[in-house]
């Protein structure tokens, strides 16, 4: 077919010549579009183009605005304007017309119109309203083609405000008897839910009939919805994973009919979407999980066909597996599918083969180790897509062993790249690397001068600014930053000495910056040959003023009076004179410091390395010029905001509600009352212009040190972690088993001379085997300290053991399966290191104590039952579920461990975040009036102590802070410790979150951790806010984020008002402030004061409500979960 | 979601532009010549995707095109799409144009601009995907073709 196509494409340019050939019949030779084109295509020039376009935009112009011109006429010049637009000028006159057409002509016209409008306009467009009325009567037209152009415009684009005028109209189309417009309403509602999803959620149950359509077209639209609703909340629609995998049966079994075939294969696309969408259910959900196993099977089976889109399939299938949880015989065939994809001669499918190793490696490095002459191939590659998709595979298979030949690699295609975005992507992961595993100083500072000279001006900022942090603050022994400072004075001399010219400005930067600090280190360097070299960066041409302020700052650092004073002297005078500012003042203080060396050793303090300088960021020493001022008269500062407000408040005329009734001099005043006199200096500080620009000179010159050293230390973490990752790696390796050792050693230099390749490899192939260098003892590393996701469910039940309450021998008998299909499951991934999965073995009863004794003798043996009783693993869905309950009275038993002041309080629900060996991790959150208090359970149910316990928290959407002072580091055996930590918003959102990690130490053993999530809905950080309605009035001016909605009404009649708003009282903990006739307002505040105003006025039969917060998001979230909560009750 | 769907011929003139996420017109303009520029120095025997345009935005986009003869089909898609599956949707857009138009070529492309955007909205619909089956998508044209035939009889009636 595709042949054919292409047959006729290629006759093309013979067609093009305008000779009178069969091809130009098909052209409508006579009309005006076809004599444009003609004319465009005969130009050569753009120039030309461009002259012809306009002609023929003003003749257009001429003919729209004409009374004369029919609807038909203009249509015609419609299609014209729309191939001049594509062309890329501009007509928007043309536009008021294309409403027009779409307004008021017959279908077809309509339809041209339509086009014009969707390909002219944009959502915000606002012309776009006049066609909310066009829509809305095409919408209840009774010619189905007009109503599926309504609903293609309305999903292509439609201004949101409108949504509400015409959702009633869409959501009926969901019951029309053609399946066409079904199909499309249900595409434009999600459409509607991407763009503004409160508006669509009480319909959500009407997603779920479209999902039961007896049509598979509409069932098919449905699922963008579910795809997208589960990628937010997988928890949400756990109920429907049965019936997708039904629905996935049956389209793999062909129950569908024959039309949805494509080249033989049934609805690919539907199965593409089926298995996205099961791929997120049944992640990190072992019973979900278990459903699905029997039709991914199966799904495997039947595509194994020889076209395109059974690939497409396949490679889905894979992804699928590897996130849900696992089971070991699909986890072979995907690993065998992933082997096929990689070595197809298909490029195509080689590209998603190394997409699907990269997905996958994190969990089974050996799979890249089984391809590694596959992928060393693939580095050579001819296309550079493919070979930075296998860069970027190395980059996550990256260790402190393998890190050198694998940077090399990266740098030498950086080389050769022109793409400023691949660059860009491509450095960064470099200096990472080079941070993360870089194995001594001089390789370290030499890639990371790599990646300054190739990286250039565009790569982050932050790589520069990292790697100097890097430099100051040092790692843990002072020799060894003495070493690497130096080394990088050693290495930078050498490149000024070079080519300085060829460097680029932000290197010039780092150079200048670390010679300014650390030249001095070396003792045989005289500061005039830095001088020097530096000085003559200066007179370099490319070189930028922002560069040369750097150095004129080294200059600064550098000049201690003595034989460099004449070189700063000429410096320093040519450029006192500098027309740049900035410049003008480096020079100046370079003069005077390098004149006056008592001043300068008090600004500029060597080897006060890491004593970080006090900033005063209230500028609290301007107190006294503030009062003074104010005493004398002075207008009280007013943040520009504020100011802004205010003058809109004077210009404009307020149609707010409650504007009128305030005279307008009391609401400035109260502005001006609430700030005090620290506030005042508080404010000027952080945002007055005064203070900003001395800030800014800071940053870059004489502060440098201190302001560098504050922001430095919270990012002083990073590298701490990096030593400590680094560290873990290594330990294991110490304890591999000499087997190991020898399977390791093997992999590194057999596997490539024994992998069957068609050519001999050469030596340097060999050589990259390297690459993979350090990952099979990473893999053991994997698998003893693998703490997620197999092991997870075992330690589980450790936790049931622990309560003294509950008892043990009920939960038994399933620890016992559990245990053995978790071991069936990580005894397959390690057959062959048997070592490693028996120490897990001798691990496993320290946490399970007497109860689970007699299960060791089983599990020695776990390779038999493995053989014998596969289906094992299916049960164990089951078990899971029936297993809830036992763990129940655990909640009193932790519940008793809170301190006195806490218990008293109501508390939520003890939930399980995680288990990681004997340790046992959950949490539960406590309301105070004032404060939400985060309780977090650790329970340690081994026999040992537990040592370097490291709990973490932090989120996207809340402070957390911690309020207990941690406990001891070390802690005992079968005990619980109780971390609180103090919540509040920093940003709203609907739901938040919280992610942790732990981290803990068994007695000579490997560090380990493990990561956890809490979701809090926003609901429990609000509480009500006692206002009187004067306040309320103030207070409403000053908002500035709002948000209106309709929402519906309880009950009706009189008493309609009062009710909702009592459900709201009684649900959200909102204070109802005062009720006036048919309005309401209402006001509450989340934790720390972020208030929220309401204001609710009853209108025809819903309640319109209003919001406003000083806080972005807080209206919009809050309005969320007063829908929900009406719609609970 | 697709973002954007590009035809331009193999001297990047552009034949068909259809945006589905706004883009400032000169803005679409350059994004056109990028893509264009990307796309046109690669062989015909590398793969048929390509990552990270930085106009249209950053890792999360690609770009998946196919190349006949003269014209270059270009979609441009966020990570929620499967690679494969647009490829053949690519093709079935181009088969079910060859079977409106009669054997396709590029001057149908250019001479009837409006009608293959009308062939392309049933296929994908605001930026999803609407129809992947080719007689499905054939039939919807033609029931419009026949009330544009209808119009045009009444009109002849009419004189």
């Amino acid at each position: 077919m595709s042949d054919v196509v292409e047959k006729t494409l290629t006759a093309l340019p013979s067609l093009l010549s305008l000779d009178p050939q069969p091809g130009s019949a098909k052209l409508s030779s006579t009309s005006k579009l076809g004599n444009l084109i003609r004319g465009i295509t005969e130009l050569t020039s753009k120039h030309e183009e461009e002259k012809l376009i306009q002609h023929e935009l003003a003749s257009i112009k001429d003919q729209v605005s004409s009374p004369n011109t029919s609807m038909r006429q203009m249509k015609e010049l419609m299609v014209r304007a729309i191939y001049c637009e594509s062309l890329g000028y501009e007509a928007s006159f043309t536009y008021i017309h294309a409403i027009k057409l779409a307004q008021q002509g017959t279908a077809l016209e309509k339809r041209v119109g339509y086009l014009a409008v969707s390909l002219f306009l944009n959502e915000s467009h606002e012309l776009l309203l006049l066609l909310v009325n066009t829509v809305l009567k095409d919408l209840q037209s009774t010619n189905l083609i007009e109503v599926c152009m309504a609903l293609t415009v309305v999903s292509q684009m439609f201004p949101k405000d409108m949504i509400p005028a015409i959702l009633p109209l869409v959501e009926e189309k969901l019951n029309h008897p053609k399946e066409i417009i079904r199909r499309k309403a249900v595409l434009a509602l999600y459409k509607f839910y991407l763009i503004a999803p409160n508006q669509v959620q009480h319909i959500h149950n009407k997603f779920r009939k479209a999902l039961c359509d007896k049509d598979p077209g509409v069932m098919t639209a449905s699922l963008h919805i579910y795809l997208q609703m589960i990628q937010e909340n997988p928890e949400g629609y756990k109920d429907l994973t049965a019936s997708f995998v039904t629905i996935l049966k049956q389209v793999v079994g062909g129950k569908l009919p024959m039309d949805f075939n494509y080249h033989s294969v049934p609805a690919p696309w539907l199965q593409i979407q089926l298995l996205r969408i099961l791929a997120l259910l049944g992640k990190n959900d072992q019973s979900a999980s278990a459903v699905m196993y029997e039709v991914l099977d199966e799904s495997l089976r039947r595509a194994e066909m020889n076209h395109n889109i059974t690939y497409a399939i396949l490679y889905e299938c894979v992804k699928c597996i590897y996130t849900i949880h696992p089971k070991s015989d699909l986890l072979e065939k995907a690993a065998k599918c992933i082997g096929n994809f990689v070595l197809s001669p298909k490029i195509n499918l080689k590209y998603l083969g190394l997409k699907a190793l990269t997905y996958v490696v994190q969990q089974d490095p050996r799979l890249a180790l089984q391809h590694q002459m596959t992928i060393i191939e693939c580095l050579d590659h001819s296309d550079l897509i493919i070979k930075r998709e296998t860069l970027e595979l190395l980059f996550r298979i990256t260790n402190a062993q393998n890190v050198v030949v694998i940077v090399e690699k990266m740098l030498e295609f950086l080389r050769v790249n022109t793409d400023d975005y691949t660059t860009i992507d491509l450095v960064g992961k470099v200096a990472e690397l080079a941070e993360k595993y870089a194995p001594d100083n001089e390789w370290f500072i030499e890639t990371m001068s790599t990646v300054f000279s190739v990286g250039g001006d565009m790569m982050q900022p932050d790589i520069p600014n990292s790697f100097l942090k890097l430099l100051s603050e040092g790692f843990d022994s002072v020799e060894e930053d003495r070493k690497l400072r130096l080394f990088a004075v050693d290495s930078y001399i050498t490149l000024l000495q070079k080519e300085p010219g060829k460097l680029p400005q932000r290197f010039l930067q780092v150079i200048s910056w670390v010679l300014g600090e650390y030249s001095h280190l070396k003792d045989e360097l005289e500061p005039t040959v830095v001088l020097k070299l530096l000085a003559k960066l200066l007179d370099m041409k490319h070189t930028s003023s922002e560069t040369k302020s750097w150095i004129l700052m080294a200059m600064t650092k550098l000049c201690e009076g003595g034989a460099e004073v004449s070189v700063v002297r000429e410096v320093s005078e040519t450029y006192s004179s500098s027309m740049d500012t900035v410049l003008r003042q480096r020079a100046h203080e370079l003069q005077y410091l390098s004149q006056d060396s008592e001043l300068r050793a008090k600004v500029l303090l060597r080897d006060n390395g890491l004593r970080p300088l006090e900033v005063d960021s209230s500028l609290s020493f301007l107190d006294g010029f503030v009062s003074e001022a104010l005493a004398a008269g002075a207008a009280p500062y007013k943040p520009p905001h504020q100011r802004q407000e205010e003058l809109a408040q004077a210009k404009a005329l307020s149609l707010e509600p409650y504007g009128l009734s305030l005279p307008m001099s009391m609401s400035s005043c109260s502005i001006t009352d609430r700030q005090s006199p620290t506030l005042l200096s508080m404010s000027s500080g952080l945002s007055g212009d005064s203070a900003e620009i001395s800030h800014k000179g800071g940053s870059t010159s004489l502060k440098l040190d201190g302001v560098k050293r504050v922001w430095g230390r919270e990012g002083y973490l990073p590298q701490r972690a990096a030593v400590e990752e680094a560290a873990q790696v290594e330990v294991p390796c110490t304890l591999r088993s000499p087997s190991q050792q020898g399977d390791a050693d093997s992999s590194h230099s057999q596997t490539p001379t024994s992998t069957p390749t068609p050519t001999e490899p050469d030596p340097e192939k060999q050589q990259l085997a390297s690459l993979f260098f350090g990952l099979s003892s990473q893999s053991s590393v994997c698998l003893m300290g693998k703490p997620e996701p197999t092991p997870h469910r075992f330690r589980r039940k450790a936790k049931g053991v622990t309560d003294p309450t509950s008892s043990s021998l009920i939960s038994t008998p399933s620890n016992v399966e559990k245990l053995l299909c978790n071991n069936l499951l990580d005894s397959n991934i390690a057959s062959e290191l048997a070592v490693s999965s028996a120490k897990q073995i001798t691990e496993l009863p320290q946490g399970l104590k007497t109860a689970s004794c007699d299960v060791e003798a089983e599990l020695t043996d776990i390779a038999d039952i493995k053989q014998n009783n596969p289906s094992l693993i299916v049960d164990n869905g089951i078990v899971a579920a029936a297993d809830e309950d036992p763990d129940r009275p655990k909640d009193l038993c932790l519940i008793s461990h809170l301190p006195a002041e806490l218990s008293e309080l109501c508390h939520s629900e003890i939930t399980p975040l995680c288990t990681i060996q004997s340790l046992v991790l959950s949490a539960c959150h406590l309301q105070k009036e004032d404060s939400l208090v985060l309780a977090v359970f650790i329970s340690n149910s081994s026999d040992s102590a537990l040592q370097h316990i490291v709990l973490d928290l932090d989120s996207e959407q809340l402070e957390v802070s911690c309020v207990s002072d941690s406990p001891a580091e070390d802690f005992r055996g079968h005990s619980v410790v109780v971390y609180q930590y103090s919540l509040t918003v920093k940003r709203p959102s609907i739901h938040v979150s919280i992610e942790g990690t732990v981290s803990f130490q068994l007695p000579g053993e490997a560090p380990q951790a493990a990561q956890f999530s809490y979701k809090l809905p926003l609901t429990i950080f609000i509480r009500p806010l006692t206002v009187s309605t004067e306040e309320y009035g103030t207070m409403w001016l000053s908002f500035s984020h709002d948000t209106k909605q309709n929402l519906t009404l309880i009950g009706d009649g009189q008493e309609a008002l009062t009710a909702t708003l009592n459900v709201l009282k009684q649900k959200l903990q909102l204070h109802v402030v005062e009720i006036i006739g048919q309005e309401g307002i209402l006001s509450c505040r989340l934790l720390q004061d972020q208030p929220c105003l309401m204001h609710c006025r009853v209108h025809a039969g819903t309640l319109a409500v209003w919001l406003r917060s000083p806080v972005p998001d807080l209206p919009d979230c809050l309005i969320y979960h007063c829908q929900r909560a009406l719609q609970e009750y | 979601m697709i973002k954007a769907i590009l035809i331009f011929n193999n001297h990047g003139k552009p034949r068909l532009i259809r945006f589905y996420q706004y883009f400032a017109e000169d803005m679409q303009q350059q994004i056109i010549r990028e893509t264009f520029h990307l796309v046109s120095k690669r062989d015909d025997n590398v793969c048929n995707f390509l990552e990270g345009g930085s106009l249209i935005g950053g890792s999360d986009y690609k770009l998946i095109y196919r190349h006949y003869a003269t014209l270059y089909f270009v979609f441009c898609v966020d990570s929620s799409e499967s690679e494969l599956g647009i490829l053949d949707l690519i093709q079935v857009f181009v088969e079910t144009l060859d079977k409106c138009f009669e054997n396709v070529c590029e001057l149908d492309l250019i001479f009837h601009m409006d009608k293959v955007h009308y062939i392309l909205q049933e296929v994908v619909m605001g930026g999803m995907v609407l129809e992947t089956n080719m007689n499905e998508i054939v039939a919807q044209v033609e029931v419009q073709n026949r009330m544009e035939k209808s119009e045009v009889s009444d009109v002849k009636q009419g004189l």
